[in-house]
């Protein structure tokens, strides 16, 4: 693709950004992605964003609360998914967006990463390429373009609805399918690399404490626990 | 009550046939309610609004609409429907005036919570001294808080508006109440033809989850109700936030002109775009420019028609690919400001051609003489004045 033609690049891109909605990028139709916020075959696409998780350092997965919380079936699936792609991917890690609301007095910026700043996140682990994926679109659109004016990390949006202008690379009507697609071209863009290595899990989070899972109660989560779906032993396979 | 069946929006609003009715435009805002599978409706009445939520109010009797109540004041109105649309459901309201400056620290807050909702918006005079008569100034305070805005010119724009009003908004690219806006009485309290789809079709049910924020405000589904202030400053909120927040809802208000185009036929009409002199007009003005280029056309000048149904997003390139050869653009209005003229010149490489006017205010009608007057001086045609004792 020409230089020329690229609208939305790594950053940073300065003291405000101007939105790629405002320079003309259109939300892409289904069955395409965007490029740098041109319109493209979604395998282009992929084979762009794989190429930046498999070379740009401290490649990071951000999950958000629509694949952490396991609030039904697809949710579940999808998290699975999340967890395959990130085993393909050497040395990434996984930092969740599990909410939304702002954090006082701080966020552990190496335990999550919040919309109100995201930056935190990137420029304490120096991230230079990262995915959004389960983050609501509203979130995900105030992160994309605040870590693309103030960071050089190249964004991946692995979105469920239309999309994201200001991601570098930006995927539509993406669930667990569409994410084992991804982690197929992935591999497929790895081994073409020459880039060696055996699928494992990323890291635990050192930020949070060990869980037992065998103890494990709701009571644990605190203010939280009137709100885990689904419970211990119970599968909702749709939400009502 | 007819039992109705859920069709496809493109289905209701683009194919299904339609049935001739003569209605005004309070009904047309009832029946295009009738057919949007409303959860809810809330307002508080003023005149020239109260009888679109009469009858909406009987659509609740009747069962088309889930609940129903009256509010005890616009500020409370508006923002009940911001509850309810964050607690999942459709919601529509409507108001006029007065009432919509009242409600309108509510309104101009629900883009950027991202509340999908309809306001239909029926112009009054809002300044002293007091009147309830035509006057759409008030449009001019919604056009820069992030709203869709759609200016209906007719009964037939009001039904078409106001149902994919409800399709558009919950969009998930878009997710931003729409304005359905036309001139009461002229509009409100007159009768037109107005094509109707069948009563025993609705629009699917809202689903709450297919959002770009979590429902009922929360911050991890399922539920939750806000803590925090969403946006305030700290050291640990970027100072970005507040700025990349309004531009997601500009954004988004952008976005929503893919789907004007599609279940509007697109943001303008044109009508003889090969002219040299264009009216450029909106809502009841549309109207009244409509029977001018007729005229016009009758007299073998060479005149044609912008109407602007989408006031936000603003048709940018639309308009100026309208008038790329035009020699002069009367903007005729129904408001001492002229909102739609600086609008136009705004978008426009040569905004001297604009003309600002005719514009009438406080109730008065908008003769279509005054528009033939500014057309032939356009065009350097004298007319002779006659008096007519």
């Amino acid at each position: 693709m020409d230089q020329e033609k690229k609208l939305i690049t790594p950053g940073p891109s300065g003291y405000i950004p101007t939105p790629g909605a405002f320079m003309g990028v259109e939300l892409p139709p289904p069955g395409k992605a965007l490029l740098y916020g041109e319109i493209v075959d979604e395998e282009t696409a992929m084979r762009e964003a794989a190429k930046a998780m498999l070379t740009r350092r401290n490649p990071t997965i951000f999950p958000g609360p629509l694949v952490l919380w396991g609030w039904n079936a697809g949710a579940m699936e999808k998290a699975k998914a999340v967890l395959e792609l990130a085993m393909e991917i050497p040395n990434c890690r996984i930092i969740p967006m599990p909410d939304y609301r702002p954090k006082y007095p701080k966020i552990d910026p190496e335990a999550e990463i919040n919309p109100n700043h995201p930056n935190l996140t990137i420029l304490h682990n120096k991230i230079e390429a990262c995915i959004f994926v389960g983050v609501h679109c509203h979130y995900a659109n105030l992160s994309l373009r605040m870590i693309r004016a103030g960071t050089n990390c190249f964004t991946i949006a692995l979105c469920a609805e239309m999309g994201h202008e200001d991601a570098m690379v930006s995927l539509r009507d993406v669930h667990a399918e569409e994410i084992r697609r991804f982690r197929d071209v992935l591999v497929q863009v790895r081994n073409e690399l020459g880039i060696e290595w055996e699928p494992k899990l990323p890291p635990e989070n050192p930020s949070l404490p060990k869980e037992d899972w065998t103890k494990i109660s709701p009571l644990d989560f605190g203010e939280y626990a009137a709100l885990l779906m689904p419970r211990r032993g119970e599968v909702v396979e749709e939400t009502e | 009550m007819p039992e109705q069946k859920v069709v496809e929006p493109e289905h209701l609003l683009l194919e299904a046939p339609r049935e001739k009715k003569f209605i005004t435009g309070s009904q047309a805002f009832a029946e295009a309610v009738k057919r949007g599978n409303v959860d809810i409706a809330i307002a508080y009445p003023i005149t020239p609004q109260s009888e679109t939520m009469h009858l909406v109010g009987d659509l609740y009797a009747q069962g088309y609409v889930k609940d129903y109540y009256r509010a005890e004041e616009e500020y409370g109105a508006m923002s009940a429907i911001a509850g309810a649309v964050r607690g999942g459901a459709r919601a529509f309201t409507a108001t006029s005036g007065p009432g919509l400056l009242r409600g309108l620290e509510a309104i101009v807050s629900w883009p950027g919570h991202r509340i999908p909702a309809v306001l239909g918006v029926m112009t009054r005079v809002v300044n002293a001294p007091l009147s309830i008569q035509p006057d759409n100034v008030e449009i001019a305070y919604l056009l820069h808080s992030g709203l869709v805005v759609l200016h209906a010119e007719n009964q037939q724009d009001v039904f078409d508006f106001t149902l994919a009003g409800f399709v558009i908004s919950e969009k998930v690219d878009v997710y931003l109440p729409v304005v359905v806006a036309t001139e009461g009485f002229f509009v409100t309290h007159a009768k037109g033809y107005v094509e109707l789809p069948p009563e025993d079709m609705k629009l699917p049910p809202r689903d709450p989850y297919k959002a770009p924020v979590p429902p009922t405000d929360c911050e991890i589904p399922p539920a939750r109700i806000q803590r925090d202030a969403p946006v305030q400053k700290s050291n640990f909120m970027s100072y970005l936030i507040h700025a990349v927040w309004q531009q997601e809802v500009w954004s988004a208000n952008r976005r929503a002109m893919k789907w004007i185009y599609k279940y509007l036929g697109g943001p303008i009409e044109v009508v003889n775009p090969d002219a040299e002199v264009f009216i450029v007009a909106s809502g009841c003005a549309a109207a009244q420019g409509r029977e001018a280029q007729r005229y016009a056309q009758m007299e073998g000048l060479p005149v044609g028609l912008v109407k602007i149904k989408s006031l936000r997003p603003f048709p940018e390139k639309e308009v100026r690919e309208a008038l790329k050869k035009a020699k002069a653009v009367i903007v005729p209005e129904h408001n001492i400001v002229g909102w739609l003229a600086k609008e136009v010149k705004a978008v426009i490489p040569n905004s001297g051609i604009v003309v600002d006017g005719p514009r009438v205010y406080g109730g008065m009608t908008l003769p279509v003489e005054l528009i033939m007057d500014e057309i032939y001086k356009a065009l350097g045609i004298k007319k002779e004045k006659k008096t007519v004792v």
